[in-house]
C-alpha cells in the first residue's frame, strides 16, 4: 500500500488527515477517540486567554440538499469555553500518550504582543508539535478584536505571525479567513511574517435559512439569530480555488498549505493535495458521520495512489497546480462537443430544455410514436459549455468530446481578435 | 342479486378481523417517505409519464411541488387536470401508465418514482379550507349529465367551473359509479368515493338526482329538449355471459354483483363465503373478486382463464397481488359445464383444456373438473342496450355495441356527448373516463359559447 505519512512544515504525521480546530477537538476525550479511530493529527480547538469564552445555546444550522443531505453547516460557536489551564494539561497528556500523531494547538488572543508573549511558552511546554493562528473565526471573536478582525488586515497577520516566530520555536501555521477579496494578500502577509505554513479556508460568513413562521434566521437563539461560519461540502469549491491561488502565486511559492474546506472523502483530499496541499483538515464530515470516516478516507486514498503508482503523497502533490492558470492563457482554439450515448440515455429531456432555454439550442428533441423523445446534439451549434452534461442524471451518458480543429494553441493575449493583445 | 349465494356459510373471522384484512392494500406514504420519493423525480421535460397519463396530469410539476413542501400547489396541479385525482391515485394501474413510462423504470435506476402514491399523498394532505376552483360567471346554460360515475362527475365539475348549471341523473343511490360500487374494497377505503364526490360538488352548481335511469324513467329525447346539452356517461352495466346451461343456478354470480355488495357491506362477516371459489376471467375484476374472497377466508380460490398468463388483462402487478393472496391461476382452460348437486346448487365446474393451433384457440379434447361452492363470472362488462331504447337514443351511432364519439366526445346527435366506458374510445379505466368527461365539458362549453356569440 502507498505510504500516507507526511512531514508538513516540519511536523510528522502517519497520514495527512487532521481534524480541524473545532468542536470535535474540544477536549482530550474527543481527541483520544479521534486518534483511536486513526486520524493522523488534530488541531486542538482554539485556546484563548482566561476567562474562557461563553457560548450560547443553539449553535449550528444547516443548508440541506434533497433528502436532508447536509450541504453545509453554519456555526456560531466561539473558541474553547474551558479554562486555559485545563486545556494545556489535557494537551500535554494526550501528546505524551500519542507521540506519533500531529498535535497542533490553535490560538487566538488579543492583537497585543504581550498576550502572545504570555501564551506561547505555555503552549510550547505542552510538547505540542505546532501552533495554528486562528485569524479566521467570523463570528463572536471579531467583536473582541480577534479572529477575522485580524485575518482581514494583512498588516496584522504579518505582525502577529512575526510575534509568534519570535516568542515560540514551534512551527507556525497561519489559518486564513476566506471572508476577504483576495486570499493571496493574507497568504503573502503570513509569508512575510515568517509563517511556516498557511491553512485554509476558515469558515465563510453565512446565514443558512430563515424560519418563515417566526421570521428569524437559523440557528435561533431565543427570537434572534446572527450570521455564523459556513463549512462542509458546499464550501469545497471556494476552498479549492483559494488553495490554488496561493499555490500558484510566485510570491508564496513553496509555502506549505494545509487544505481545509468541505473535505468529506479521499477524493476531496486528493484534489486538495493535487492543488498543492501537504496536509488536509476535516471537520464537518466528522461531525456528520463520526471519527470512523477516516478509515475510509485513508483506505480510498491509498488504493487510488496504488492504482496510479504514487508511492507517497509528494508523488502527486501539486500536480494540478501547473494546469491551473489565468483565463487569458486558455487555448481559444480548443473545442469540445457534447456526445449523447443513446444506449445510456433514459430520455428525461433535461439536457434539451437546459440547452434550449438557457444555452445554445444545440440539443434537438425528436418525438417518437410512443410518447418518448430522442435527444441529439446539433454539433454545429454546440459550444462545448458542459451544461447538458451537468444536467444529465446519468453518469457518463453525455461525454464532452475534444475536437481536432487542426488549429494551434492560441491564447487571448495572442488572439488577433483581442484589441489589447500583447505585441508578439 | 346475492340471493344466489344465500345458501353459503358466513366468514369464520369476526367483523373487526375482516375489516383489518380489507384495509388499505397500499398504505399511504408518510411525510418522510414522500420527501424521499419526491426527491427521486428527475423533473423531466416533455416527461414520458405525462404522455402516458390519460388525464394529462403535469406529474413532474406536482412532484416538484411536493418536494418544495407546497402540498396545496401540488394538489391544485393534479386536480386542475383530473378532479378525481384522489381515486385515480388509488385505482390507476400505474404500472402500465405513468410509472411504466417513468425514466427511472429501468434496472440502472432501480425503480420508477411512485407517482400514484405521491399523488395520493398530495391530495390527502393538501387540506383545502374551501374548494380550490372558482366558477366563472353564470352562463345561464343548463346541461344534463347522465351517470354520476367518473366520466359524468368530471364533466359536471368542469362545466360548473365554466359557469354552467348541471343536473346529474344517476340510477343508483350513491354517486361515484365504479369508484363506489366496483373497485376492490382494499383499494379505496374509508368511504373515499363519497368523500371525493362531496369535495367535487363543493364547486357548486351541480345537482345530482338519484333513481334516474335512462331507458326507464328518463329518455334522451326529453333531456335534449329540456337542456342545452347532454352528456352520457353510462358505463357498462350488463354482464357478459358464459353461454352455458345452468348459468342462473344458485351459486353462479357475476363478480361485479358480489363486489358491489362487498363494497356496500357495513359488516363483512355477514357476506356469503364461498370456501371453494371459482373465478372465471383474467381481468382486474377477476383478480379483485378472487383476492377479496380469499381475504374473506375462502380456503380454495381458483381463477381460470382460457388463454395464457401473457394474454391476461390483469397487469403483472395485479397477478402478483393474486398470488400473494393464495389465489391459484389456471390457464388454458375454458368453462365447459356448470356442475350441480342434487339440490340444484353449484358443486363445481367442468373445463375443457385449450391450446393455440394455427393462431386460433381450440379445445384439446381433454377436460377436468374443479369443485366449487360458487362460480363468479368476470369475463367482462357489456353495454346495456336497454338504456338507449327511446326513439331519440336509438338514433345514436354505435361502435359495435358502444356509443360512437369523435375526438371531442361528440356523438352523432347534435348537442349530445358521451364518454367513459360506454364509448369505444381509449381504455376502460377510471382515469380515461375522467379525461373523457373533461374533454366533453370543454367541447360543450366551446359549442355553447360559440352559439352565444353567434346569437
Amino acid at each position: 500500500m502507498a505510504d500516507l505519512s507526511i512531514e508538513f512544515a516540519g511536523i510528522k504525521a502517519p497520514n495527512p488527515f487532521w481534524l480541524a480546530s473545532a468542536p470535535p477537538t474540544d477536549k482530550a476525550y474527543n481527541v483520544v477517540r479521534a486518534f483511536e479511530a486513526g486520524w493522523g493529527g488534530v488541531v486542538w480547538k482554539t485556546l484563548g486567554e482566561d476567562p474562557a469564552a461563553v457560548n450560547v445555546s443553539s449553535r449550528y444550522s444547516a443548508h440541506y440538499g434533497a433528502n436532508r443531505q447536509v450541504q453545509g453547516i453554519n456555526n456560531i460557536e466561539l473558541i474553547t469555553d474551558r479554562s486555559l489551564e485545563i486545556n494545556l494539561r489535557e494537551i500535554t497528556q494526550v501528546k505524551k500518550d500519542w507521540p506519533d500523531r500531529a498535535l497542533i494547538v490553535s490560538l487566538m488572543v488579543p492583537c497585543e504582543e504581550q498576550s502572545w508573549k504570555f501564551i506561547l511558552p505555555l503552549v510550547e511546554a505542552t510538547g505540542a508539535d505546532g501552533i495554528e493562528l486562528n485569524f479566521g473565526c467570523p463570528h463572536g471573536m471579531p467583536e473582541r478584536g480577534m479572529g477575522a478582525a485580524v485575518g482581514q488586515v494583512p498588516e496584522y497577520v504579518e505582525m502577529v505571525t512575526r510575534w509568534c516566530k519570535t516568542y515560540c520555536a514551534l512551527p507556525v501555521i497561519v489559518k486564513l479567513t476566506p471572508n476577504i477579496t483576495d486570499i493571496r494578500q493574507s497568504a503573502r502577509a503570513a509569508h512575510r511574517g515568517g509563517a511556516d505554513a498557511v491553512s485554509l479556508i476558515n469558515t465563510i460568513n453565512s446565514i443558512t435559512s430563515v424560519d418563515l413562521d417566526r421570521m428569524v434566521a437559523h440557528p435561533i437563539v431565543g427570537d434572534q439569530s446572527t450570521h455564523g461560519g459556513y463549512c462542509g461540502s458546499a464550501v469545497k469549491p471556494i476552498a479549492l480555488n483559494m488553495v490554488a491561488e496561493i499555490a500558484r502565486d510566485p510570491e508564496t511559492r513553496g509555502l506549505p498549505i494545509c487544505g481545509i474546506g468541505g473535505i468529506g472523502n479521499w477524493r476531496d483530499a486528493a484534489e486538495f493535495i493535487a492543488l498543492g496541499s501537504g496536509a488536509v483538515q476535516v471537520c464537518t464530515a466528522a461531525m456528520l458521520h463520526g471519527f470512523r470516516i477516516v478509515e475510509d478516507m485513508k483506505d480510498g486514498l491509498a488504493r487510488w495512489m496504488d492504482q496510479h503508482g504514487h508511492r507517497n503523497l509528494e508523488a502527486f502533490r501539486g500536480q494540478a497546480v501547473g494546469h491551473t492558470t489565468d483565463w487569458k492563457y486558455l487555448d481559444i482554439n480548443y473545442k469540445s462537443v457534447a456526445h449523447i450515448d443513446q444506449d445510456a440515455c433514459i430520455g428525461c429531456g433535461r439536457c434539451h430544455i437546459a440547452c434550449e432555454d438557457t444555452s445554445h439550442q444545440a440539443i434537438a428533441s425528436t418525438a417518437k410514436a410512443d410518447g418518448t423523445h430522442i435527444y441529439s446534439v446539433i454539433e454545429e451549434e454546440c459550444v462545448g459549455c458542459n451544461l447538458c452534461q451537468i444536467t444529465c442524471p446519468v453518469e457518463n451518458c453525455i461525454d464532452m468530446v475534444a475536437q481536432d480543429t487542426g488549429k494551434p494553441y492560441l491564447n487571448w493575449t495572442q488572439d488577433p481578435r483581442n484589441p489589447y493583445r500583447e505585441a508578439s | 342479486m346475492i340471493d344466489a349465494l344465500n345458501h353459503l356459510p358466513r366468514p369464520r373471522a369476526g367483523a373487526d378481523q375482516l375489516a383489518e384484512r380489507f384495509g388499505d392494500l397500499a398504505p399511504p406514504l408518510t411525510a418522510r417517505q414522500a420527501a424521499v420519493e419526491s426527491a427521486r423525480c428527475l423533473y423531466c421535460y416533455d416527461a414520458p409519464c405525462v404522455n402516458a397519463c390519460p388525464s394529462e396530469i403535469d406529474i413532474p410539476s406536482f412532484i416538484h411541488r411536493i418536494s418544495d413542501e407546497n402540498l396545496q400547489g401540488a394538489a391544485e396541479r393534479i386536480l386542475s387536470a383530473n378532479i378525481l385525482g384522489g381515486s385515480c391515485a388509488r385505482v390507476c394501474p400505474t404500472e402500465i401508465l405513468c410509472q411504466q413510462a417513468c425514466v427511472r423504470n429501468n434496472a440502472q435506476e432501480c425503480a420508477p418514482v411512485l407517482i400514484g402514491q405521491l399523488q395520493r399523498y398530495a391530495l390527502d394532505n393538501a387540506h383545502f379550507t374551501e374548494h380550490p376552483f372558482t366558477r366563472s360567471p353564470a352562463t345561464g346554460k343548463r346541461i344534463a349529465v347522465v351517470g354520476a360515475g367518473p366520466a359524468g362527475l368530471s364533466c359536471a365539475h368542469r362545466l360548473a367551473m365554466h359557469g354552467h348549471d348541471v343536473v346529474v341523473f344517476e340510477a343508483c343511490d350513491k354517486a361515484g359509479g365504479l369508484n363506489e360500487y366496483g373497485i376492490a374494497r382494499y383499494k379505496l377505503v374509508d368511504d373515499y368515493a363519497q368523500r371525493e364526490v362531496e369535495f367535487l360538488l363543493g364547486i357548486g352548481g351541480i345537482e345530482i338526482r338519484h333513481g334516474q335511469r335512462l331507458g326507464s324513467n328518463l329518455s334522451l329525447g326529453e333531456l335534449r329538449d329540456q337542456y342545452d346539452a347532454v352528456f352520457l356517461g353510462l358505463g357498462l352495466n350488463a354482464v357478459r355471459q358464459l353461454g352455458l346451461a345452468d348459468e342462473e343456478a344458485p351459486g353462479v354470480l357475476a363478480a361485479t354483483a358480489y363486489i358491489r355488495e362487498l363494497r356496500q357491506a357495513d359488516d363483512l362477516s355477514q357476506l356469503p363465503l364461498a370456501d371453494r371459489c371459482l373465478v372465471i376471467g383474467a381481468g382486474n375484476t377477476a383478480i379483485d373478486m378472487a383476492v377479496q374472497m380469499s381475504r374473506l377466508g375462502a380456503r380454495d380460490v381458483n381463477l381460470v382463464y382460457r388463454r395464457g398468463h401473457a394474454d391476461m388483462g390483469a397487469t403483472d402487478h395485479e397477478q402478483d397481488i393474486a398470488k400473494a393472496n393464495q389465489v391459484r391461476l389456471h390457464t388454458w382452460a375454458r368453462p365447459d359445464a356448470v356442475l350441480l348437486d342434487d339440490a340444484g346448487k353449484v358443486r363445481g365446474m367442468r373445463f375443457a383444456r385449450t391450446a393455440l393451433a394455427d393462431g386460433r384457440l381450440r379445445d384439446t379434447g381433454e377436460t377436468f373438473e374443479l369443485a366449487a361452492d360458487a362460480i363468479f363470472k368476470a369475463i367482462g362488462q357489456r353495454f346495456d342496450d336497454a338504456s338507449l331504447i327511446d326513439p331519440v337514443a336509438a338514433q345514436l351511432a354505435r361502435d359495435g355495441e358502444r356509443i360512437h364519439v369523435d375526438a371531442h366526445m361528440r356523438t352523432s346527435l347534435a348537442g349530445v356527448y358521451a364518454g367513459g366506458d360506454c364509448t369505444a374510445l381509449g381504455q376502460d379505466l377510471t382515469v380515461q373516463a375522467v379525461q373523457h368527461g373533461k374533454l366533453a365539458a370543454e367541447a360543450i362549453h366551446a359549442q355553447l359559447m360559440l352559439n352565444v356569440e353567434a346569437a
